[in-house]
């Protein structure tokens, strides 16, 4: 072992150790999204216009307007702190959006004001990226297949549709947040909020086809408070 | 000089000719009941074109190797009759042989826009939009919904805008991203743009139909053999165009038939 990586080690359980001694920092929101009712179908996408993206799939991927999991539970909802925190600068590193398999991936990219978004193509075919916001200033930008990542920033909080201007499948969501107070439920549709000061919230769940929903939380301490949301599913 | 350019005239004039009277440059094979109609039309015009412009390269040539070393003291022959008689002369020419292709043409045309389709031709819509094309069957109920542009979404896969809540008649269609249609069987083609012009051109097929904005453009044709062809836009509509296509698939009844199956499971 080197000096440079004693010297990384030590560096490690330095960083390990001070957090450890501060702890958790304050409270957390925690729960699950859900639906009632039955949700809509979600139909295979057919990409056969693009066979270098349709040879990828052994199954056609299915649309991800709603994507649901067992028990009821909803993926892809983002659950955030809508009220009650400040605003926080934005973290230094990047989102990526990755272009691949004629799909966007993440389907829904949650990421802060002015934090820097970099999209990627990993596909051998030009895609055209067109997200449609509106407060924030919209384009269109084209990437062909081998280019650079697009580095883009929004200075609004709101959430963006995406869309290619080529392949009218691809559809995705930028989730532009204020604060660094948010998470994307995932298979099994739950969700954390952590390092919550003592005080009164308003959380917000928002679902691409469903809308939003909200409620208030009372944080007091390091306690850890469930909140579940219940999204009525329209079948059609 | 003047004899040299005559003959570099004759030169380009017959070697021009030769691909097109050797047939080196073939059409794709025609899958339809109405394209060898095209085809004799193409034929025709090429033919007529082409015995017009070898005549004027060749008099052309003649004169130039006749008159081009005249001392410039020679006084210039008029045409007879003058001016005139040359102008009505040329419009007279050119006149019957334009009009003489429209007179040959009015059967393929009226084969493919002026007679309606059979009573049984199978219905299917076309929707173009960039830069894509979407078709849609109207089902076992033989009905197609009505379109409401304002639901169109196309992250959700509803490119047609269906309300399936509302319209009963939109639950039984079937929207596919690939053209398929039984062998033999008239297809009657309702066509659709969402957006901006684009157009229908399968080669094969010999059919080509711009799609227009607001107006239900319709066609019918018959397809006659099994295959995979591609169907392009051939009017620039954006900077996709390049990039929008689908296939036509020409199956047999049963392997429509197993295809439609396919499809409706996946609506």
């Amino acid at each position: 072992m080197g000096m440079k990586h004693l010297v990384m080690a030590g560096a490690v359980m330095l960083a390990a150790s001070a957090v450890a001694l501060a702890g958790p920092a304050g409270g957390t929101v925690s729960g699950k999204v859900t639906y009632e009712g039955t949700p809509a179908k979600m139909k295979p996408i057919d990409m056969s216009k693009e066979p270098s993206c349709a040879k990828m799939y052994t199954t056609p991927p299915l649309v991800e307007t709603v994507v649901t999991g067992s028990g009821n539970t909803l993926q892809d909802v983002v659950v955030y702190i809508s009220a009650g925190v400040p605003d926080d600068p934005a973290p230094s590193n990047a989102a990526v959006f990755t272009q691949k398999g004629c799909r966007y991936i993440p389907h829904v990219l949650a990421f802060q004001v002015n934090q820097e978004l970099k999209i990627t193509n990993e596909d051998q075919t030009s895609h055209n990226i067109h997200p449609l916001p509106k407060l924030n200033r919209e384009w269109n930008k084209s990437q062909p297949p081998g280019t650079p990542p697009i580095s883009e920033k929004y200075d609004k909080a709101e959430f963006i549709p995406v869309k290619c201007n080529v392949h009218p499948w691809m559809h995705g969501n930028f989730a532009v947040m204020k604060n660094s107070h948010y998470a994307i439920t995932g298979d099994g549709g739950a969700f954390s909020l952590a390092n919550l000061p003592p005080g009164k919230y308003t959380v917000t769940a928002w679902q691409e086809s469903y809308g939003d929903q909200s409620q208030e939380v009372t944080i007091s301490g390091s306690e850890t408070k469930t909140i579940n949301f219940v999204f009525k599913a329209k079948p059609y | 000089m003047g004899k040299f350019f005559a003959i570099t005239i004759l030169v380009i004039a017959i070697l021009s000719a030769i691909p097109i009277v050797m047939h080196t440059w073939e059409a794709p094979t025609d899958i339809s009941t109405h394209g060898h109609l095209i085809d004799e039309q193409m034929s025709e015009t090429m033919a007529e074109a082409g015995i017009s412009f070898l005549a004027a390269q060749f008099l052309l040539a003649f004169f130039v190797w006749q008159f081009s070393n005249r001392g410039t003291e020679t006084k210039l022959k008029s045409f007879p009759g003058g001016a005139k008689a040359l102008v009505i002369a040329a419009l007279l020419v050119v006149g019957v042989e334009v009009l003489a292709l429209g007179v040959f043409g009015v059967k393929a045309w009226a084969d493919v826009y002026l007679t309606p389709p059979s009573a049984d031709a199978m219905p299917i819509q076309v929707q173009a939009g960039q830069f894509a094309f979407y078709f849609r069957y109207p089902g076992p109920d033989g009905k197609f919904g009505p379109l409401h542009p304002e639901r169109i979404n196309e992250g959700s896969q509803e490119f047609f805008g269906l309300d399936k809540e509302h319209d009963v008649d939109s639950r039984d269609d079937i929207v596919t991203a690939e053209m398929a249609v039984p062998v033999n069987k008239e297809i009657h083609l309702l066509m659709h743009a969402k957006d901006v012009g684009h157009s229908f051109f399968v080669r094969e097929l010999r059919v080509q139909q711009d799609f227009v904005p607001g107006l239900d453009v319709s066609l019918h044709f018959t397809a006659t053999k099994v295959g995979r062809y591609e169907i392009v836009c051939t009017q620039l509509c954006g900077l996709g165009h390049y990039n929008m296509r689908a296939y036509l698939d020409v199956l047999s009844n049963d392997d429509f038939n197993e295809w439609m199956k396919k499809e409706t499971a996946m609506q």
